[in-house]
């Protein structure tokens, strides 16, 4: 061997020895997730998480049929869920019933005339100040079949929670959540106590897999929106509603509002950097003029009113409109559903939702693009999120955190629990700040981790997962014996809640963890398992 | 912008110092932080029932059977009187720590609650593109590297909109319950947690803020000088901010609420609804001012209404919604025994839309004097976007 053979030899020695010193990770870096990983994933996102039991069936049913299922919720059965519901008799009532048989104790003493509206001293008699009258109005509410309006937002809230946890539509679930969020409505503002329940039935629901176009129709003419967003009161300038109020000088004058229509660019369809202007929502707002509430205190439909309706012609976005009327507002509808800002904004949107907070650019464009060749076709847009390689990224996997409702709904799952999703458990998901239906900004809550990891919602959720293995949380119901079989020691029971929870995938470190911790307890180890890995970092992720 | 990681290191770094006697970690340095405690009455407060304006000649007029009697008013300066059920405020007044601003909202003119919560709490009235809120924007805008977990913690079960926003703050109802709750086993589970959040952001700084308040123990601090609170959750959220003061434990910027305001029947007058309303919340101040003693030096508490009330009383004994109301600032550093703002008077003419008090001192002018002056924000409009200070109340 030459000197030069030697020197190589020795260097490529040298560099052997150097590579060795450099440590490994403790978990080499996978590229691609495991078939069990990939279900698991799948499970967390296109529903909320798996029951017991899951996960095989997806393996054997196949992925692909699995996601075909669930883009089609009208082939699954689901008739146990639906017979759930009856205990919720609000969301099968129009409006006009909802009025009738919700009502504010307050309200029901006014009509019967226990109290005097002239009477304007304060009242010694009034109810709130005497509280045998106070007992009495409560019994008269029962004997009436009446309850208070704040039993609606109970009975949403129980249903919302009932179908995300029993629901086989899982994928209708999450996104009539998804779609509700987007097209926010607050549901304490007003008028919205009576008309929030009707706006997710009809407005949302039926649309959620549907066409993007039918849902913002939907949504422009739900009464709920017209209230929340003010347009019913928006009215033109100088139109014959206003001369005619002109010799009522007592009168509210009316006047634009454009509430409506700067929420309907910037949050609803071409984003708040779709390229409007001020004068676009003016535009928009002038073509939305008589949009508004048909007997906004009985049935409260939709109407439009020619008498408020500014009959101009309109310029939105570049676009001449001179339909006139009500086609006014549907031509804006058309111009800003076929913007390829609504394309790109809705595609977004999506994407951060089913993959991650920083929404990968590659499967943006891709997703944009299937909503313009199809119309803004839901399911197709669906479709190709759930058969993409970023979907099932490694990057992706537990990298969105739950949110509040979420982790509730796929604690209760994965225990194989049931719940009559009772107030308490509303309540629950309140404490860990998100109070269902209770947002108030139109922009609906954040979808990002920062909006869920504050301090005192993380010990609230710790002590929510605490309650739940100790079956101590209201409304639901939790039987650990079902997984004890071949509990033979504190280390067995760690495997059982891991498996249950995370479908066996936890970290080492996580995992050294509990095996130390579930050492030391007084509780039953099933118990402090549980609990622990409910309370787990890998859990509070999807 | 700054990333939410930068608060998180700075509170860690400040923790550090508390390990020893968390009770001294302010009094050692000889020098008390700036503290601001803000108190949202939801539902629009009557203005002009708090404050009387009982030598306006249009004032009794306007409401025959809900205005408060001259007689009954306290008198403040001849024109002013406060409402009887706020008599506990009088002695902070005359003893010059409490100011009074009149006429004083938002330039919106919505009559809607939630817009106008809204818009107050975000600090951008009009504007709906504004997520976070005022209060959050004053953190972010004067980080502090010895600032802890509680520098920002609202006495609420959600985050008031007021501090939503990047800046880490806290939330909660009752200082008990913050920590992990499981009879005899808490230390146990608690352990177990602390062990596995170790190693992630947010999760400390939760492990961090509970550790410091188990040290801290502010529910030793029972309530000083025969200050005496309102048993309500709104007196409790004051008591426990005082016991967080004086625990030491780094808080700057507080929140609580109090709701009732939204008077539209059987309002009453010098008694009734109204005035029970008012002498809860007036307590629950004079408490607050009367516990912390010396240390309201560097404190002031400031009150706000989303609006106020219409100026005529409707068919039912109450008020509708209206525009302008009026508001409390108190503590060491306020420039008080005063009613500040201009009086736009009672007359038909004068009132906003034929129907309100008008407003003539916008509620920025009277909050970004009060965060430059006395929290040492600097003054730009990176708060209140859009904003630019029309003039200065020297209220502070």
């Amino acid at each position: 061997m030459s000197i030069q053979g030697m020197k190589r030899k020795a260097v490529l020695l040298l560099l052997l020895i150097f590579v060795s010193l450099v440590p490994l990770p403790a978990q080499p870096a996978t590229t691609k997730l495991s078939e069990n990983q990939k279900i698991l994933h799948l499970l967390n996102r296109i529903a909320f998480g798996a029951r017991p039991g899951d996960v095989e069936r997806v393996r054997k049913l196949g992925v692909d049929k699995f996601v075909d299922q669930q883009l089609h919720p009208e082939r699954i059965d689901d008739s146990s869920t639906e017979a759930a519901l009856s205990q919720f008799p609000s969301l099968k009532m129009d409006v006009t019933e909802i009025n009738e048989k919700y009502v504010a104790p307050m309200d029901l003493a006014r009509r019967l005339g226990l109290i005097n509206p002239r009477n304007a001293q304060a009242n010694p008699n009034a109810p709130q100040n005497n509280p045998r009258l106070r007992r009495e109005l409560q019994s008269m509410m029962q004997e009436r079949g009446l309850n208070p309006p704040q039993r609606l937002l109970q009975e949403l809230q129980s249903q919302k929670l009932v179908r995300a946890v029993s629901s086989e539509r899982q994928l209708q679930e999450v996104m009539t959540d998804f779609w509700f969020n987007h097209f926010n409505v607050f549901w304490g503002k007003g008028a919205n106590r009576q008309l929030t329940t009707g706006y997710e039935m009809n407005a949302i629901r039926p649309h959620a897999l549907g066409k993007f176009k039918d849902l913002v129709m939907a949504t422009a003419k739900s009464p709920a929106m017209l209230f929340y967003l003010d347009n019913f009161q928006s009215s033109a300038p100088d139109s014959r509603m206003l001369q005619r109020l002109a010799n009522r000088p007592q009168a509210r004058k009316p006047g634009i509002n454009e509430n409506y229509a700067r929420e309907l660019m910037e949050l609803h369809t071409i984003g708040v950097e779709g390229g409007y202007t001020q004068k676009d929502v003016q535009e928009v707002a002038r073509a939305f003029t008589g949009w508004t509430i048909d007997r906004p205190r009985q049935d409260a439909g939709f109407v439009f009113r020619p008498m408020m309706h500014d009959r101009g012609e309109k310029t939105v976005l570049g676009h001449k409109i001179s339909e006139g009327g009500i086609k006014d507002g549907e031509a804006v509808i058309d111009i800003l559903v076929r913007h390829p800002s609504t394309a790109r904004f809705i595609a977004t949107k999506l994407v951060r939702r089913f993959v991650s907070d920083e929404p990968p650019k590659t499967l943006v464009d891709r997703v944009a693009a299937v909503y313009t060749r199809t119309d803004g076709d839901i399911r197709e847009m669906l479709h190709a999120i759930f058969t993409s390689n970023e979907f099932y990224a490694v990057d992706a996997y537990r990298a969105k955190t739950k949110s509040p409702f979420e982790l509730v709904v796929s604690s209760i799952r994965a225990l194989g629990a049931t719940t009559t999703g009772g107030p308490r458990l509303a309540q629950e998901i309140a404490r860990m700040g998100q109070p269902l239906y209770q947002y108030q900004a139109p922009t609906g809550f954040p979808d990002r981790a920062s909006q869920w990891t504050s301090a005192g919602a993380l010990v609230e959720r710790l002590n929510f997962g605490i309650a739940l293995a100790a079956n101590k949380v209201p409304a639901t119901s939790i039987d650990l014996a079902r997984f004890s079989k071949g509990v033979t020691s504190h280390d067995r029971a760690i495997d059982v809640a891991v498996d249950a929870l995370l479908g066996g995938d936890v970290s080492d470190a996580t995992k050294r963890i509990l095996v130390d911790q579930i050492r030391t307890t007084n509780e039953p180890p099933l118990v402090k398992a549980f609990a622990m890995v409910l309370g787990s970092p890998e859990f509070q992720k999807r | 912008m700054l990333s939410r990681r930068y608060f998180i290191k700075s509170s860690g770094l400040a923790l550090a110092s508390f390990a020893v006697n968390p009770s001294l970690a302010f009094s050692g340095t000889g020098k008390d932080h700036p503290i601001i405690i803000v108190i949202f009455q939801r539902g629009a407060a009557d203005g002009i029932s708090m404050v009387v304006p009982f030598g306006d000649p249009h004032y009794h007029s306007a409401r025959p059977q809900i205005s408060i009697p001259a007689e009954a008013a306290i008198d403040l300066d001849g024109f002013f009187g406060l409402h009887p059920s706020l008599a506990s405020l009088k002695p902070i007044y005359d003893s010059g720590r409490l100011a009074i601003v009149h006429s004083v909202g938002s330039p919106d003119s919505t009559r809607s609650h939630f817009d106008a919560q809204d818009y107050m709490e975000s600090g951008a009235p009009g504007n709906k593109g504004i997520v976070d809120g005022w209060m959050n924007r004053y953190l972010q805008s004067n980080p502090d590297s010895t600032s802890t977990s509680f520098r920002a913690i609202a006495f609420s079960p959600n985050m008031p909109r007021s501090l939503m926003g990047l800046a880490p703050a806290i939330a909660m109802t009752r200082i008990s319950d913050f920590g992990v709750r499981s009879g005899a086993s808490s230390n146990d589970f608690a352990r177990a947690f602390e062990a596995m959040y170790g190693r992630d952001d947010s999760g400390k700084e939760t492990f961090e803020a509970v550790n410091m308040l188990k040290k801290a123990n502010p529910q030793q601090f029972t309530p000083a000088n025969g200050a005496v609170y309102p048993a309500s959750s709104y007196g409790q959220a004051l008591l426990q901010i005082a016991q967080l003061i004086k625990a030491g434990v780094g808080l700057e910027v507080a929140f609580a609420d109090i709701g009732g305001w939204d008077t539209h029947a059987n309002q009453g007058s010098d008694r009734g609804q109204l005035a029970n309303r008012l002498r809860e919340f007036g307590d629950g101040l004079a408490a607050l001012y009367r516990d912390l003693g010396d240390r309201m030096r560097n404190v002031v508490v400031m009150t706000m209404t989303e609006f106020g009330r219409s100026i005529r009383q409707n068919g039912s004994g109450g008020t509708d919604h209206g525009h302008a109301s009026s508001l409390f600032a108190f503590g060491g550093p306020v420039q008080g025994g005063k009613v500040y703002g201009k009086w736009p008077g009672l007359a038909p003419e004068n009132l906003h839309e034929g129907r309100d008090l008008a407003m003539t001192t916008d509620f920025r002018d009277v909050l970004a004097e009060v965060l430059t002056k006395h929290m040492g924000a600097p003054a730009n409009n990176r708060i209140f976007p859009g904003f630019a200070p029309a003039r200065v109340l020297h209220i502070v």
